[in-house]
């Protein structure tokens, strides 16, 4: 799988290409800056490209100015998006360009690496990694809706969902049977009104609507 | 300023009568009295030239016998003495001053700052300064033109006397009681002349200097101004800090854990000691960074610059231990230093809440009415928070000091912040600042 890296701090450049080289991913070219990624991934169209949100000239959202450009002229290129801080405004701009194969984590998480390389792989599939602290802060900011129909249970699933967990990663995290996510999930659908199409396309339904957006 | 007094003649009356005559006081008296002799000519032409003329005009107007084509050119006086008169007087004032300046060393502040000069033509007019202004030049009238012809003439009787003498003819007065007048008014001069002086100063810096008010106006105003740097200031340190921190120590930490991370998996067949030491500093290295995160975003988020207020509020929501819901009515900034503070009181005021107020949910909003941001923190818990007097350790259930903090923070800008908070709650934090223009 081929990537391209914008982050402007030499040290955190080299890390990621050691630590994605080192996960079994090609990274085809690592640059410092919002316009010189756009160029990168003209030139090498690859499956993801790795982006921080603070970079030169401005360091304010230039990451996620380029990942909605790449979104744009790229629709195939997988976008993860990674910060010092999650905030929820740039959520907002990023997940209204891009439902799927989208992630925005927290830096830190590529500490814990092989959570970091599951979420990596999860996001160029088509998936999405949204951070904890993200999905919280998107959740602060929810207008009223059918929401409040699900229990207390059930919103912890849906976070979950929203984070990008599989039904068995939300299993893992709840310590419950198998049967028991399953029913939740059937719930959620339920409750907010979902047609029985195919699982995966309502799951993403199911967070958007979370969401908001 | 330099201030001259009066001494009374005592035991060495004749010594002090004698060297009082050639004392530098007492030259710099004379030069002042003179000086304000020559001045208050020039006052009583210009200024008395002008009011003579709008009296006469008024006098002909209000009189029977008026010639129809004069009526205008009456009219005409009427109207433009009180337009030209103000400017005569400031014009006069700067004339004064500078030989109060050249003569007794007095320096007067620039007692009317421009703004308070007001618009042209009718600004002076208006200005209470002018008036006091005028006030001196009448005064000056009588100090300058009465006690300055007195100075003159005690210094010119001598002359006069020794021409009289000289001519052999002394007149209606006989040679000896000529001379000890001469002799006498010789002598009272310098303490005339001081005297003279010493009236002039009190006058002027009664009324050419700044009044009270304009004092103390002068003074909020430069307060204010040093305040609000300050504000400004405090809220580029922060900026600065979270910079600093972004790009040296956070990255730093997070490459460090990044590789920590690395080795803990990859170093699986290491011996057991060497991966708790590596398993430890990792989950060290991680905590740090969290922690250092937490710090910044209570300080002064980027997201803050980029996004403002209403952006920013999110992070603090979310990562209050509590649901957290807010509503934000700002449909244009409120400015950066502004902003600044209101995410300064939200973050203080959801921690005292997680700390104290055992609430199940907070409520913020935030609003702008008119040029006044309103901040609102509202919550569900025991109540019974107040502010305390400065000096005072914590009060009620709330930290006092924290909220104490608050209110510093708002006035620092003109802003008000009051507690209501009855027992068994809920509690209302209301905050209101105004916006930056």
């Amino acid at each position: 799988m081929r990537i391209v890296i914008a982050e402007d701090s030499v040290l955190l450049r080299d890390g990621l290409t050691r630590l994605l080289s080192d996960g079994g991913f090609e990274v085809v070219a690592a640059v410092p800056d919002g316009e010189q990624v756009l160029r990168a991934v003209a030139e090498h169209q690859p499956d993801l490209a790795v982006l921080d949100v603070r970079m030169p000239p401005t360091h304010t959202d230039e990451g996620i100015r380029a990942a909605l450009a790449i979104r744009r002229m790229h629709p195939d290129v997988a976008l993860l998006v990674l910060s010092q801080y999650v905030e929820e405004s740039y959520a907002t701009d990023l997940l209204s360009a891009a439902t799927s194969a989208v992630g925005y984590l927290l830096k830190d998480r590529v500490a814990q690496v092989a959570d970091f390389l599951d979420a990596v792989r999860r996001v160029a599939a088509g998936g999405t990694a949204l951070d904890p602290e993200v999905v919280a802060q998107l959740m602060v900011r929810r207008r009223d809706d059918p929401m409040d129909r699900l229990t207390p249970r059930e919103q912890q699933v849906l976070r979950l969902m929203a984070e990008g967990r599989s039904n068995q990663g939300i299993t893992d995290a709840l310590k419950v049977s198998p049967s028991a996510v399953e029913k939740y999930v059937t719930n959620i659908f339920a409750k907010l009104d979902l047609p029985p199409t195919g699982t995966d396309h309502r799951r993403v339904l199911a967070v958007l609507k979370y969401l908001g957006s | 300023m330099r201030s001259q007094r009066l001494r009374l003649p005592t035991a060495h009356a004749a010594p002090a009568a004698l060297t009082a005559l050639w004392s530098p006081p007492a030259w710099r008296a004379t030069r002042n009295a003179l000086a304000g002799l020559a001045v208050a000519v020039v006052s009583a032409v210009i200024l008395g030239f002008p009011c003579v003329s709008w009296a006469a005009a008024i006098a002909a107007v209000t009189s029977n016998e008026n010639n129809p084509g004069h009526i205008a050119l009456y009219a005409a006086v009427i109207l433009v003495v009180p337009l030209v008169l103000p400017w005569l007087v400031l014009g006069q004032t700067a004339l004064q001053r500078s030989r109060l300046h050249a003569t007794l060393g007095l320096e007067f502040p620039a007692a009317l700052r421009p703004a308070s000069l007001g618009r042209w033509p009718l600004g002076p007019l208006r200005s209470a300064a002018t008036w006091r202004q005028l006030g001196y030049h009448v005064i000056s009238l009588f100090t300058g033109l009465i006690g300055g012809a007195l100075v003159l003439a005690c210094w010119l009787l001598p002359v006069l006397t020794v021409g009289l003498l000289l001519a052999g003819d002394p007149g209606l007065f006989n040679g000896t009681g000529l001379c000890v007048l001469a002799i006498a008014v010789v002598l009272a001069a310098p303490w005339l002349a001081r005297g003279v002086s010493h009236a002039d100063e009190a006058a002027a810096r009664a009324l050419l200097g700044p009044s009270r008010s304009e004092e103390l106006a002068e003074r909020v105003e430069t307060l204010a101004r040093s305040r609000a740097d300050i504000v400004k200031a405090t809220d580029a340190e922060r900026r600065r800090i979270e910079r600093d921190l972004h790009d040296g120590a956070q990255q730093r930490l997070v490459s460090l854990a990044m590789n920590l991370g690395i080795a803990r998996a990859s170093l699986t067949d290491a011996p057991e000691p060497a991966r708790k030491a590596i398993a430890d500093a990792h989950d060290e290295a991680v905590l740090a960074l969290s922690e250092l995160r937490e710090f910044i975003r209570g300080l002064h988020p980027a997201v803050l610059n980029d996004r403002g207020l209403n952006a920013a509020l999110s992070g603090l929501a979310a990562r209050a231990p509590l649901p957290v819901r807010v509503q934000v009515d700002l449909p244009r900034p409120a400015g950066a230093s502004i902003e600044a503070i209101a995410y300064f009181i939200v973050s203080e005021s959801l921690a005292n809440i997680a700390k104290h107020a055992r609430a199940t949910h907070a409520e913020i909003a935030v609003t702008r009415l008119g040029n006044r941001l309103r901040i609102t923190v509202t919550d569900d818990g025991v109540g019974g928070a107040a502010i305390p007097p400065p000096g005072d350790g914590p009060a009620g259930a709330w930290s006092g000091t924290g909220l104490r903090g608050l209110v510093q923070r708002a006035t620092a800008v003109d802003g008000t912040l009051s507690i209501d908070s009855p027992p068994g709650g809920p509690t209302v934090i209301t905050a209101e600042l105004p916006c930056e223009l």
